[in-house]
C-alpha cells in the first residue's frame, strides 16, 4: 500500500501540480510538501507529493555501492 | 533524471554485492526482518531469497496495512455499507478481505455501493458529486498514507463537504516493532526498515531499535541493489559488533522525514491504542480523528455490527509476527489461494502469503 512513484513536475497551480512519468500525466496535491518547483522529481503516493528526490543523495548511494565493489 | 531506476538494477553490481554478502555471511543462521509489505513483494519479485546464502533468513513483518487491519474493522465497514444512501470508498486491496461473514466485494455484488479509488481526493470528489449521500472513506494505512487522508479531511472542511466521512484505522509502525522485539517470540539480528514510511517519519525514528535493543537497522528503497546493499550493510554492522541506522534511501528519506506531512496528520489525528491482526492491542499504535473534526468521523455513525470471528484455520497472525512462513500454514495453496483467499495476507498485493503464492520461493 505504501507504493510510491517518482514523477516530474511540469505545471503548478496553487495547491495542485501536474506531474509526468513516461508520457503519463496526473494532477496531484501539494498540501504535504513545502517549496515544490517545476522540474522537481517528486515521490507521489495516493494522489499527493510526499517527498522530493535528492539527486545528489541518489548518486552518492550508487557511488557507495561501486566502492563496496572495489573494496571486495 | 541522472539516477534512473535502472541504475539500481545493475546486474553487475548486484553480483558484486552478492559476493560480498557470501563473504560476510555468518556460519550460524541469522534472521533479518523486512518490516514493510512493499519490501516483501520486491524481495519475492526479484527472487532475492533464492540468491542469498542459506544462513541468511529473510522474514516478513507486520508492515502490510491491509493484513494487520482487524476483522472487526472489515465487519464495521460492511455494516456501514448496508445503511441507506451510503457509498463506501476504499483502496482496492481492502475490497476482497474476508470479514466474519462477507467481504465488501460480495456486498457490492449484492446491493451495497462500494467503490475503489487511487486517492482519498477521489473520495472527496465523490462526496462533492453526490451531496445527498454519505461518502465513507476507509482510512487504512501507515505513516505514508495517513497524511493523504488528513489532507483530504482538511480539504473537506474547507469545502464544507459534511457528507465526507472517514472510518479511520490508520496505524504507526514504530510501536509494533517495539512490541515484536520486546515480545521475544522472534529473534531478530537485523531490520530492513521501510522506505516510504521513512520518507515521512525519517530515519531517526528507528534510533530506539539500535540504542535500546542493539539491533542493526538499514533504511532502503525497493530496487534489487538497494535490498542487497541493505543486507550487506546489516552483515557489516553485525561483523563490526555495532548497531546503528544506515540510510541507503537518502534520495527520498531524510533524517527528520517530512515535517510538513506530519504536521498535517497531527492537526487532524491524535494517537490512540489500536488493534492489530495477529499482534493484539498495541498502546499508541493507532490514530483517531480529533474531536474538532468529529463531523468527518465515521466511527461515530451508529450501526449494528455482528460479533466478529476469525476465519477457521487461518494463521495470518503468526505470519505477521514472523513466526510462520506462508508455506507452513496448512491452508496455503489449498483452501487459501489468490483466487479464493481465506486470510488478509493472501488478499493484499503486499501480503507475504500473496507474494509467496504468486512468485513461489
Amino acid at each position: 500500500m505504501c507504493l510510491a512513484i517518482p514523477m516530474k513536475v511540469v505545471e503548478i497551480e496553487g495547491e495542485r501540480a501536474t506531474v509526468e512519468l513516461e508520457g503519463i500525466r496526473r494532477v496531484i496535491g501539494l498540501a504535504l510538501l513545502e517549496g515544490v518547483e517545476i522540474g522537481d522529481h517528486l515521490l507521489i503516493h495516493a494522489g499527493f507529493a510526499i517527498q522530493r528526490l535528492d539527486e545528489e543523495a541518489a548518486l552518492e548511494t550508487l557511488e557507495i555501492f561501486r566502492q563496496l565493489k572495489n573494496a571486495l | 533524471m541522472p539516477c534512473k531506476k535502472t541504475s539500481f538494477r545493475d546486474s553487475g553490481l548486484a553480483g558484486e554485492l552478492l559476493a560480498r554478502i557470501e563473504r560476510d555471511a555468518p556460519s550460524e543462521t541469522i534472521q533479518i526482518m523486512e518490516v514493510c509489505g512493499t519490501h516483501t513483494m520486491a524481495i519475492f519479485r526479484h527472487g532475492i531469497k533464492r540468491l542469498l546464502p542459506p544462513s541468511i533468513r529473510l522474514i516478513s513483518g507486520p508492515g502490510c496495512p491491509v493484513c494487520v487491519t482487524p476483522i472487526s474493522y472489515v465487519d464495521r465497514a460492511i455494516a456501514l455499507s448496508s445503511l441507506p444512501d451510503t457509498v463506501i470508498v476504499t483502496f482496492g486491496d481492502l475490497l476482497r478481505v474476508p470479514g466474519s461473514y462477507s467481504s465488501l466485494e460480495q456486498e457490492n455484488a449484492k446491493r451495497a455501493d462500494v467503490r475503489s479509488v487511487y486517492s482519498p481526493l477521489d473520495a472527496l470528489e465523490l462526496a462533492r458529486c453526490f451531496p445527498e449521500k454519505k461518502v465513507i472513506f476507509l482510512g487504512v494505512g501507515f505513516e505514508t498514507t495517513t497524511p493523504t487522508v488528513a489532507a483530504a479531511i482538511l480539504s473537506a472542511r474547507s469545502q464544507n463537504l459534511k457528507n465526507f466521512k472517514v472510518l479511520a484505522a490508520n496505524k504507526v509502525i514504530p510501536p509494533p516493532m517495539r512490541a515484536l522485539i520486546s515480545g521475544g517470540e522472534v529473534r531478530l539480528d537485523g531490520l530492513l526498515c521501510p522506505g516510504h514510511v521513512s520518507a515521512i517519519i525519517g530515519s531517526d525514528a528507528y534510533a530506539f531499535l539500535a540504542e535500546e535493543f542493539g539491533i542493526p537497522c538499514v533504511v532502503a528503497g525497493f530496487e534489487p541493489l538497494e535490498i542487497l546493499g541493505a543486507i550487506s550493510f546489516l552483515l557489516s554492522q553485525k561483523k563490526e559488533g555495532v548497531a546503528r541506522i544506515d540510510n541507503l534511501y537518502r534520495r527520498f528519506v531524510k533524517a527528520d522525514g517530512n515535517p510538513k506531512a506530519r504536521a498535517v496528520v497531527s492537526e487532524v489525528f491524535e494517537p490512540a491504542d489500536a488493534e492489530w491482526r495477529g499482534l493484539g492491542f498495541i498502546p499508541g499504535s493507532g490514530l483517531e480523528i480529533r474531536p474538532e473534526f468529529e463531523e468527518f468521523d465515521a466511527s461515530l455513525i451508529e450501526v449494528e455490527v455482528p460479533k466478529s470471528r476469525e476465519p477457521f484455520g487461518c494463521r495470518c497472525g503468526e505470519v505477521l509476527r514472523g513466526m510462520l512462513e506462508p508455506r507452513e500454514c496448512p491452508l496455503f495453496g489449498k483452501a487459501c489461494t489468490e483466487e479464493r483467499p481465506v486470510g488478509a495476507c493472501m488478499v493484499s498485493s503486499e501480503g507475504s502469503c500473496a507474494a509467496a503464492f504468486r512468485y513461489g520461493n
